[in-house]
């Protein structure tokens, strides 16, 4: 908070920390966007730097939103979510063809985006409703591994292997911080253990491949494993301080796919290094920080579970990304929020982050009151 | 159900309450924080272990994505002989390639350039083929030894054909044609195999060409060179960025021979349009003057790469063009090996004033063996100079079979020399123990008497003849020699005593100079010369019995392939000897009327080439022109009989 006589206080009461934190990432990004595109504002970065603003406008006007208000949205939004997902299934088997998003006229919905904070908001608003004393039971469980299941099965045949696995990390997570018993995660660990074969089995072909050449990159290093050994030539060919602005060869030349989308931190850090790379990940490290504050100080249950599972959300977006970048994860088709070019991600973490900072200025005021 | 409403949830002591409820919420959150911070851990390892620990590595790896090498390929070598006088050469010539990257219409562009360059279907299908293989900036061929009109033509009209590169490029050149063809072999493109042993890029380059045979294969690591390049930026797609600092290519090395460019010359010209060798080497050092195979192709079209029907043309002939007859030819040496026997015999205590009576026949149990003439009463000396069989038949028998093949060995005979050719068949001598193991038998007495004249089973090459040469007329044991630059330990002295051979050489001398000798004919023309040798005609046929009865065929009269060798080894001069020359003419008839004649004016060229030019100018008019002329003329029937070919192939 910044405090001054000149600044009015709806402005001064913004917080600017997170604020210069989230434009300070979004810079990067742009900068990485304007390399990518060897060293011109289009097509990406301006068009990022636009979409970026018109968030950030959207996030901090949320802020004022007040915590019920939020909490009384919470079934509608995941409601009106759920019926987008189907629309788009229903859509798809019109149309004979794999599709995820909604045509609005104006603009493309991609309803999977929206649910990562609806399934957040929904949980929270299903465990604040929830006595304590049911946190052991059944009845804690079951319609929480409904509201998870029945999205996360509807994305997952989209296909979005990607957003699905975050939902159901986002959902589990709030699970966890709820307080549903210890054991159940360690059965579910065993569980999804059991499981993995039997998934791998029902997977797509070009899912399952991914899964083998996440496994073993360099059996295919022009095929399909190129993806993954190019980004780990960018990052590595990169050192410590990176081959300087613009100068980024596997970038510029092409041997880096995606280099402007999913793979837009291997383009960065081949530009700018471990320096570079490190900046970014502690730049999100202090984000996600911020976030689990803000939940730890939450004076209601629901602005704890909230805010603890849209700082999750962030978190599973960063660091899928940048496992799957640095060849720790699958390639599963997540962007790096704030970095990587395409408005859905974007969207959807300053939703997360107005919503955060809604609920950090209901802290603020309440406490004042008490 | 575990978690039933019943019998669920904590034990009783402990009510969950929203007090309970915030601690476990905090308590969840750290271990979630927790998870997160060694997540973030985890990353930042990784990332420092890529960009750190394995920077190096995916340098590399990068660098090799930016970076692409065009071949240029390097010069070759030069060969030159002792003087420096080229042998194989380079001349510059004109090619046509395409980039495909820059290629725009592939159909129109090659229908463009199969008009200019006179491109034949198959060329064009062999383009089309090698576009398809091609990947990015890597040049495909389109022609080379473009003629000059057909290449300005394509440079004309360069604007509207994008990727097509005209460029100059060099061609193998051997100014001697094929006097030097079984010598220096010859180059060609690399074949699929040449690279799958070798994998590299150069081998595949357009232009570049490996040595296919002889020298220019054996010695291929000296004369290949390293290439140089174009360096440029490629993207991922193959599209050139910006073109690099180039790296300079170097030329393979000049091999310097041993060989006298004119005189091998000379000598291939000189044999004419017989099938045979001539083999020139200096008695001390074992250096190669000559080392002649004719008929022989011509390397200069084989470098260019060969059609079918010149091959075939090549292949059919009897004469044997394609095989390198100095190393690969074995024949039995008939007389010449006359004085290597008078060595073992005077070895073996023999005197040499020892008459035998030549009766024209000698009878060894059921067998004759016969003699060309009645010498009457002969001595080791005149039995060398008027080549007496009977006289070797006898004395051989008393030397005995073992102490001959010594002989044989230590002059050179059934040897494998260190030499940088690709093979070499270095024939047999024949001994007692070779004849238990080889056909499980005894040695007989006729076996010492056929091997006492250089028949039977005894086989040499050219390249011994002459060395056995070399070896008797310096008293050393000196080993062939090729290359100059290889160090090679002076000749030690041969294992023989030196009176013994002062008397072979001067029987020798006599076979030439003495008036009575066989070769008589063979006398140098150069004033204070004097040479020295041994005839030598080598039977191929059994003659019956009852053809002696009614006279033996004249060669005149015999099929060509059933004609006699004609063999002649010799040296110069006599009183020191610099020079030792082998020569064997394949079904030549008598070693004295071919083959010592060619000895003669071969190293009459060393001493006085504008003599020994005279001598040939009249045999080459009889033979239809110069060796030049001659390859010239049959380059032109191959082409007549290659484009008959062609036209009769649609139908």
């Amino acid at each position: 908070m910044i405090s001054s006589a000149i600044i009015p206080q709806p402005l001064a009461k913004l917080p600017w920390r997170l604020i210069f934190l989230v434009a300070g990432i979004a810079c990067i990004g742009l900068m990485t966007l304007y390399s990518a595109a060897g060293g011109s504002i289009r097509p990406w970065a301006l068009k990022q730097a636009i979409t970026f603003m018109v968030f950030l406008c959207i996030a901090v006007m949320m802020s004022w939103v007040k915590e019920s208000t939020i909490k009384s949205i919470a079934f509608p939004l995941y409601g009106a979510v759920l019926v987008m997902l189907i629309l788009v299934e229903l859509l798809g088997f019109v149309t004979k063809g794999a599709q995820r998003w909604l045509d609005v006229g104006f603009l493309r919905l991609q309803p999977s985006e929206f649910m990562k904070p609806a399934i957040v908001l929904v949980l929270a608003r299903f465990y604040a409703l929830l006595p304590a004393g049911d946190i052991r039971k059944w009845r804690a469980i079951w319609p929480a591994a409904a509201l998870i299941g029945v999205p996360a099965l509807l994305i997952l045949v989209q296909p979005d292997l990607g957003t699905c696995v975050m939902v159901v990390l986002g959902g589990v997570t709030m699970m966890f911080v709820a307080g549903v018993p210890m054991r159940l995660f360690l059965a579910g660990a065993a569980a999804v253990g059991v499981a993995a074969p039997i998934a791998f089995s029902m997977m797509h072909d070009y899912q399952r491949k991914r899964v083998f050449i996440f496994l073993d990159p360099e059996s295919d290093p022009l095929g399909a494993g190129y993806h993954i050994s190019q980004s780990k030539i960018a990052i590595g060919s990169g050192g410590i301080f990176g081959k300087g602005f613009l100068n980024g060869s596997q970038s510029h030349l092409d041997y880096l796919p995606e280099g402007h989308t999913d793979f837009a931190f291997a383009t960065m850090v081949e530009e700018w290094g471990l320096f570079g790379g490190l900046l970014v990940i502690l730049a999100f490290g202090a984000v996600i920080r911020w976030g689990m504050t803000v939940s730890l100080n939450a004076p209601s249950r629901f602005a704890q579970l909230a805010a603890a599972g849209l700082s999750a959300t962030i978190f599973f977006y960063v660091s899928i990304n940048l496992m799957m970048v640095m060849g720790l994860a699958p390639v599963v088709g997540i962007p790096l929020p704030l970095v990587s070019f395409g408005g859905s991600a974007v969207m959807t973490v300053m939703l997360c982050l107005g919503l955060l900072m809604s609920l950090e200025r209901q802290q603020r005021t309440s406490s004042k009151l008490v | 159900m575990k978690n039933g409403p019943k019998n669920g949830g904590v034990s009783n002591d402990k009510r969950v309450t929203s007090a309970y409820q915030s601690l476990t919420f905090s308590r969840r959150m750290l271990l979630t924080s927790g998870a997160q911070v060694a997540v973030g851990a985890v990353l930042i390892g990784r990332l420092g272990w890529l960009s750190v620990a394995e920077n190096e590595h995916y340098q590399l790896l990068s660098e090799s994505n930016r970076v692409q090498l065009i071949m240029v390929p390097p010069r070759r070598g030069w060969i030159v002989d002792r003087k420096g006088t080229p042998i194989a050469i380079n001349r510059s010539d004109f090619r046509v390639d395409i980039i495909p990257e820059q290629l725009v219409n592939t159909e129109q562009t090659l229908k463009t350039l199969a008009k200019l360059l006179d491109l034949s279907v198959d060329d064009v299908d062999r383009i089309l083929k090698d576009l398809k293989a091609a990947r990015g900036y890597q040049p495909v061929q389109v022609a080379e030894n473009v003629p000059y009109e057909n290449y300005a033509a394509v440079t004309v009209r360069l604007p509207e054909l994008p990727g097509v590169q005209p460029m100059r490029g060099f061609s193998r050149f051997y100014p001697d044609g094929p006097a030097v063809a079984h010598l220096v072999g010859y180059v060609g493109t690399a074949s699929a195999k040449d690279y799958e042993r070798e994998k590299n890029p150069l081998l595949i380059t357009p232009g570049f060409k490996i040595g296919k045979e002889g020298l220019e294969k054996t010695l291929e690591n000296n004369l290949r060179g390293t290439p140089g390049g174009q360096r440029v930026e490629l993207s991922a797609r193959g599209k050139l960025v910006r073109e690099l600092e180039p790296k300079p290519d170097r030329s393979g090395n000049t091999v310097q021979l041993t060989i006298d460019a004119g005189l091998q010359q000379y000598a291939a010209r000189r044999l004419g349009p017989q099938s045979g060798s001539v083999v020139v080497v200096d008695c001390h050092t074992g250096d190669i003057l000559a080392f002649v195979s004719m008929p022989a192709y011509d390397p200069n079209s084989f470098s260019q790469g060969i059609g079918r029907t010149e091959w075939k043309m090549l292949a059919d002939d009897d004469h044997l063009p394609l095989l390198n007859k100095v190393t690969q030819g074995l024949y039995p040496c008939g007389s010449t090996i006359k004085p290597l026997m008078s060595m073992a015999f005077l070895e073996a205590g023999i005197d040499p004033d020892r008459h035998v009576v030549c009766t024209g026949s000698y009878r060894v149990g059921n067998g004759i063996f016969h003699c060309d003439k009645v010498h009457g009463s002969v001595d080791m000396h005149t039995a060398i100079e008027k080549s007496c069989d009977i006289y070797f038949y006898d004395t051989g028998l008393r030397a005995g079979a073992d102490i001959i093949a010594s002989m044989a060995r230590r002059l050179g005979f059934g040897q494998h020399f260190e030499l940088p050719v690709s093979s070499q068949r270095y024939g047999t001598v024949p001994d007692p123990e070779w004849m238990q193991r080889k056909y499980h038998r005894k040695w007989q007495a006729y076996d010492t008497i056929n091997m006492s004249i250089g028949q039977g089973n005894i086989l040499v090459n050219p390249l011994q003849l002459a060395l056995m040469g070399g070896r008797i007329a310096s008293g050393k044991s000196i080993q062939p020699r090729l290359v100059i630059g290889e160090k090679t330990p002076p000749a030690q002295p041969l294992p023989v005593s030196a009176e013994h051979l002062i008397f072979v050489r001067e029987a020798m001398s006599a076979v030439v100079n003495s008036g009575r000798g066989t070769a008589s004919g063979a006398k140098l023309p150069i004033d204070g010369v004097l040479l020295a040798g041994k005839t030598g005609t080598a039977q191929v046929r059994r003659i019956t019995m009852s053809e002696r009865a009614g006279g033996v065929r004249t060669n005149e009269s015999l099929a060509w392939k059933m004609r006699d060798h004609s063999l002649f080894v010799g040296f110069a001069p006599v009183e020191q000897p610099l020079y030792a020359c082998g020569v064997i003419v394949e079904h030549g008839g008598w070693g004295a009327a071919v083959a010592a004649p060619i000895c003669r004016d071969t190293l009459t060229f060393l001493y006085d080439p504008d003599k020994a030019m005279a001598v040939l100018a009249p045999m080459e008019e009889q033979w239809g022109g110069t060796l030049a002329e001659r390859t010239a003329r049959q380059a032109a029937t191959i082409e007549a009989a290659a484009q008959a070919a062609l036209i009769k192939r649609p139908a």
